[in-house]
């Protein structure tokens, strides 16, 4: 076993032996799990930074596990692997520390950071899948490591949102296996690292592939939320916090993008998508998605739930950008969508979840000048609306400006359209918060206030979201150095040869 | 020949007799009459195959020692299922006495 | 070979006889019993198949026994299990003899489970070594005697009319298939099975002498619609019973069931016939699940899904045909192992429950998780590996089954195992949801805790049988080693 397997091997166990352990921890030992779970992600993130260096420079990171004739578990390192492993573990690093001061005094904690840690380890095992079998496996294992998460409070409302989460994940799980299952039938079985499969089966079993596509597609779209796939987002609003941030911005539905992403770049490749003529369904769809999710987002006044559809509708863009896979520039838009995407809206459940624990606020009618007494937490959710809104020099501007490229150099003038469309919707939902928030008057008491003390929330709480608005800010500005995401992104497009 | 076909055709009907007996009838007791009847049924076929008519070479053994087997698990076998419908007689018995008597409990008490 | 029948048949004397160390009797019985089947496996990796001729004599007098690859994991597979379910019962009786209520029925109860669990243990491992036909059916009928004894044996009105019919339905199954065995006898004048493969063209005879073989092992495995008796004896039954009757006896004679249509009848099984077993197993498959979903109490649910689960085996027919060599008997022996191991634990699971609760309604299963975090993962991890997701051993069978249905297009299969898995997944969850309630009040009837024997063996079943994806190659390579060609017979009996 050389070096390359063993990074890969501690890359997983790093969150997955904290995560057993903490199970094991008797509830009131807080500061152990909070020391096993820093020192988990803060191992992680090194581990993942040295195997970027070397992906970068060539390193060829793999393990394979042989099942039975056909099958094998193959985990592999390549620079898209490298793209979403990091933001998880960054994110989740982040996470971690805002959910430790979130929960504080909560039951179950153990548990609670036994999942959590397990379901960033299979986060980081959808991120090294190196064919579709591994893909499979932990993606069904995110659903089963989310689902305790999402019911964590035990009421009737977490119950009935985890049966609907789980209702939604395995079919889309079944649907996914029975695809999987028959393309290999068909085309022998499918490595990432060999993008796409001889344009020779496409003669031979043209719409069958097609089919195949689209099963794929509904498969990683019910994590993905594409409509009408999307029912169970809203509903797990129900989550804490945490949770939330977790499963938007950091592993599942970024899970069901990166899904996409790979069917579209390495299981069937760009030529033959564009032979098959399937790719104008998935820009249907997502645009679809797009202003369904700008839509309902406009009717709603609680602030996780206008946040959720936000979501589904800005995943999309990743979509979108995939369906363009002709256009390079589209492509870069919408794989640096996946990044920034995940830092704005991880800012912005933050902040919506500092409002609901300090003062008790859920709903945007009761938000009126809060900002006079949570300044810092509103400046964060500022730069996050503005982000996804998609002014400069917020990451939003940045994906969405590549999008607008790969749109005008194809000639598809609806793109663009789309574009403006949505960032206008966009910009109706989030400007109004910013509004009666900054410059709104203080209609009465707050709902709760649970917090006084010299900052305006627990410290846990508040430098999460800060650290994260300034990442959105400093990778917007700084787009075009060597460091920046979208460096990256141009490396792993150059990689593909687009 | 014929006496083969003769005895295999008796205890072919004997098994098809016990079989309508097991699935029609209710009794514990028939039932297990039932499965003892099937069983014969078939041990008498096993007979029939062993036979070979007098001066035409041994008797094959091997079917003999299958009826014997056989003989011996009918035996234990229905010893078991003797007891277990005393069983089952037994508590559901248990089951309406006790279920009598609470009935004529309430009965006293309510008048 | 023989110690693996006869070892366990002494230590059942044993038991019977020393009431005082029936556990540890049993204990190094079982454990004898893992090491003989290792090194069974052991010498079959290099040697091959073997054959032993018991006393000397041989076919067609003798009794043979032999070991070829599925032979031998499902040998292991019980033996595994086996000690699983030793300690486990060691634990569930200590804890029921600790109640001071009925402390005389429990004593009883622990006196007659250890030889009648010897016994049939006896009788399992016979049945899957057995070369002939008939030793088979001795086999067989010692397994029906000691499994309706230990299902009778909690001693409640319902189970004592389960049982009851269990036993007759056993015995209705054993003189049917025995039936079968003078057919053939008088078709073919042989009783063991390699001879018996060579008799096996079309004839009248033979498909009969096969149909009642079928139907009377069929009755045993409890395939729909000759499914009815199992819930209630299964669900009824004493936890170990539960486990030992759900994971192992239903397993025996399906793998003779395998073995017959697959190795000794190969040559004259029809596509018709292998299709309606497979939809036999098909309407199992969704019968039991939503008969799962329906119902009131924990252990009726986990006994009903076991119905579910065997049609995945029957599917197993028309589809394995299109395999030859090892695979054949791949997607079967993987569905077995996984199934055997998964539901153990689920049962050990819902007996746990039940003695820490007091009852098994599964709407007042609420906030279990708190209190027995141990048994909830492993209800969870056994119903993960049920509901066939990876890395499961299920999920390697469900791929070969989904996979081989794509390759010789018959599309309907896949849609019947894709529903399945979801409605596995509604009645497993449906159950671990209420798991996971937060309750307002500690109402717990009994704070007594449970001890490690109870909660661990169903721990170490569930991971086993999750991981066993991972593992697959090893099974697949035992199954291909060694073929017809026999490389070493033992006359006079050993080892």
């Amino acid at each position: 076993m050389n070096h390359g397997q063993l990074l890969l091997i501690a890359i997983l166990l790093s969150s997955f032996i904290p995560g057993i352990i903490i199970f094991f921890l008797p509830e009131e030992k807080h500061r152990l799990r909070t020391l096993l779970n820093l020192c988990g992600s803060i191992v992680k993130i090194s581990l993942i930074l040295v195997m970027n260096a070397g992906i970068y420079y060539g390193h060829v990171f793999e393990i394979r596990v042989p099942l039975i004739p056909g099958v094998e578990l193959l985990l592999n390192g390549d620079p898209l692997s490298a793209l979403f492993a990091t933001l998880s573990s960054v994110l989740w690093l982040l996470t971690t520390i805002y959910a430790v001061g979130y929960l504080e005094g909560s039951p179950n904690r153990s548990h609670f950071f036994g999942y959590f840690s397990l379901c960033v380890t299979v986060t980081i095992g959808i991120a090294l899948a190196g064919n579709l079998v591994t893909f499979l496996l932990f993606y069904e294992m995110l659903t089963l490591s989310t689902y305790p998460l999402v019911i964590h409070r035990g009421t009737e409302k977490s119950l009935r949102a985890g049966r609907n989460y789980l209702i939604y994940a395995f079919s889309g799980g079944a649907v996914f296996l029975v695809a999987v299952v028959w393309l290999q039938t068909i085309v022998g079985p499918v490595d990432f690292s060999a993008a796409g499969f001889s344009p020779s089966y496409l003669d031979s079993h043209g719409p069958v592939l097609a089919l195949i596509f689209v099963l794929l597609i509904i498969g990683v779209g019910v994590k993905a939320a594409l409509v009408p796939l999307h029912g169970w987002l809203p509903q797990a609003m129900v989550a804490p916090a945490p949770v939330s941030a977790l499963l938007h911005a950091v592993a599942v539905v970024k899970a069901g993008a990166f899904g996409i992403i790979r069917i579209v770049l390495d299981v069937f490749g760009a030529q033959n998508l564009i032979l098959l003529g399937v790719l104008p369904l998935l820009g249907g769809i997502a645009t679809i998605t797009i202003l369904y999710g700008s839509f309902r987002a406009l009717q709603q006044d609680d602030l996780k739930r206008r946040l959720a559809f936000s979501t589904i509708s800005q995943v999309s863009y990743i979509a979108l950008g995939m369906s363009m896979v002709d256009q390079p520039l589209a492509v870069i838009g919408g794989l640096v969508h996946l990044v920034h995407q995940g830092l704005m809206k991880i800012t912005l459940f933050f902040c919506a979840g500092n409002l609901a624990e300090t003062l008790g606020i859920h709903r945007i009618s009761e938000m009126s000048g809060v900002a006079r007494r949570m300044p810092l937490t509103m400046a964060a959710f500022s730069i996050g609306a503005l982000g996804m809104i998609g002014i400069p020099p917020t990451v939003g501007f940045v994906s969405k400006w590549y999008l607008g490229l790969g749109g005008l150099a194809g000639g598809n003038w609806w793109l663009l359209l789309v574009l403006v469309i949505s960032s206008l919707m966009n910009g109706w939902y989030f400007l109004p918060i910013l509004v009666r928030a900054w410059f709104g008057k203080q209609q009465g008491p707050w709902p709760e206030e649970m917090y006084s003390g010299r900052y305006e929330t627990k410290l846990m709480l508040l430098v999460p979201p800060l650290v994260t608005a300034f990442i959105v800010l400093a990778a917007g500005l700084i787009a075009n150095a060597q460091i920046s995401p979208l460096a990256w992104v141009r490396f792993i497009v150059r990689g593909y040869g687009l | 020949m014929i006496t083969t076909l003769l005895y295999s055709l008796t205890g072919l009907i004997l098994f098809a007799m016990g079989l309508f007996t097991l699935i029609i009838h209710s009794h514990p007791l028939r039932k297990i009459l039932a499965v003892n009847v099937m069983a014969t049924g078939i041990f008498l076929i096993l007979v029939a195959t062993a036979y070979i008519p007098l001066g035409q070479g041994e008797v094959d053994p091997v079917p003999h020692a299958m009826v014997l087997t056989g003989i011996v698990v009918s035996v234990s076998v229905t010893a078991l299922a003797l007891i277990m419908a005393c069983r089952v007689q037994e508590t559901s018995n248990l089951a309406i006495l006790k279920g009598k008597k609470k009935v004529k409990n309430t009965q006293e008490t309510e008048t | 070979m023989i110690a693996s029948v006869i070892l366990p048949l002494i230590a059942g004397l044993l038991c019977f006889l020393f009431n005082r160390r029936t556990f540890i009797i049993a204990l190094a019985a079982t454990l004898a019993n893992f090491l003989i089947a290792s090194f069974l496996l052991y010498q079959f990796l290099i040697f091959g198949p073997m054959r032993c001729y018991i006393g000397g004599w041989q076919p067609p007098l003798g009794i043979t026994l032999r070991t070829d690859g599925p032979a031998l994991l499902m040998l292991l597979i019980t033996a595994v299990t086996g000690f699983a379910v030793t300690l486990y019962a060691r634990g569930y009786f200590s804890h029921r003899i600790s109640d001071p209520v009925r402390v005389g029925r429990h004593q009883r109860q622990q006196r007659y489970f250890w030889p009648l669990w010897m016994l049939l243990l006896a009788g399992l491992n016979g049945l899957f070594l057995s070369g002939d036909i008939f030793n088979l059916y001795v086999t067989l009928e010692i397994i029906g005697i000691s499994a309706a004894s230990l299902a009778a044996l909690s001693g409640k009105p319902a189970s004592q009319r389960a049982s009851f019919r269990y036993l007759l339905i056993s015995l209705l199954g054993s003189l049917t298939y025995l039936l079968g065995v003078v057919f053939l006898y008088r078709s073919c004048g042989v009783l063991d099975l390699d001879l018996l493969r060579n008799f096996a063209v079309n004839g009248s005879g033979m498909h009969a002498a096969l149909t009642l073989l079928t139907i009377g092992l069929l009755l045993k495995t409890a395939l729909v619609p000759l499914h009815f008796w199992l819930p209630p004896a299964h669900a009824n039954a004493l936890a170990p019973v539960s486990v030992i009757l759900s994971a192992l006896v239903v397993k025996g004679s399906f793998y003779l069931l395998f073995r017959f249509w697959f190795e000794t009848f190969a040559s004259i099984v029809t596509t018709q016939a292998l299709n309606f077993l497979g939809t036999l197993g098909a309407i199992a498959i969704l019968w039991g699940a939503i008969q799962a979903i329906r119902q009131q109490r924990l252990k009726l649910m986990v006994a009903y899904s076991t119905v579910s689960q065997l049609g995945y085996l029957f599917i197993a027919f028309p589809l394995s045909k299109a395999a030859e060599g090892a695979q054949v008997w791949a997607i079967v022996i993987f569905m077995a192992l996984t199934h055997a191991c998964a539901k153990s634990a689920m049962f050990m699971a819902a007996g746990n429950i039940y003695l820490h609760l007091g009852h098994d309604r599964i709407k007042d299963l609420s906030g279990v998780r708190a209190s027995l975090p141990i048994t909830v993962f492993a209800y969870g991890i056994a119903g993960v590996s049920l509901m066939g997701l990876p890395p499961s051993g299920a999920f390697i069978a469900k791929w070969m089954l989904l996979s081989s249905s794509f390759a010789s297009s018959q599309w309907w299969w896949p849609l019947v195992i894709v529903t399945g898995s979801l409605l596995a997944m509604v009645y497993v969850f449906r159950v671990m949801s209420r798991f996971f309630v937060i309750l307002e009040t500690d109402t717990l009837k009994n704070p007594v805790p449970l001890s490690p024997l109870l909660e661990w063996p169903a721990l170490i079943l569930a991971l086993i049988s999750l991981f066993l994806g991972l593992l697959a190659p090893w099974p697949l390579h035992i199954l291909s080693r060694g073929s017809m060609t026999l490389a070493q017979t033992f006359p006079g009996g050993l080892p």
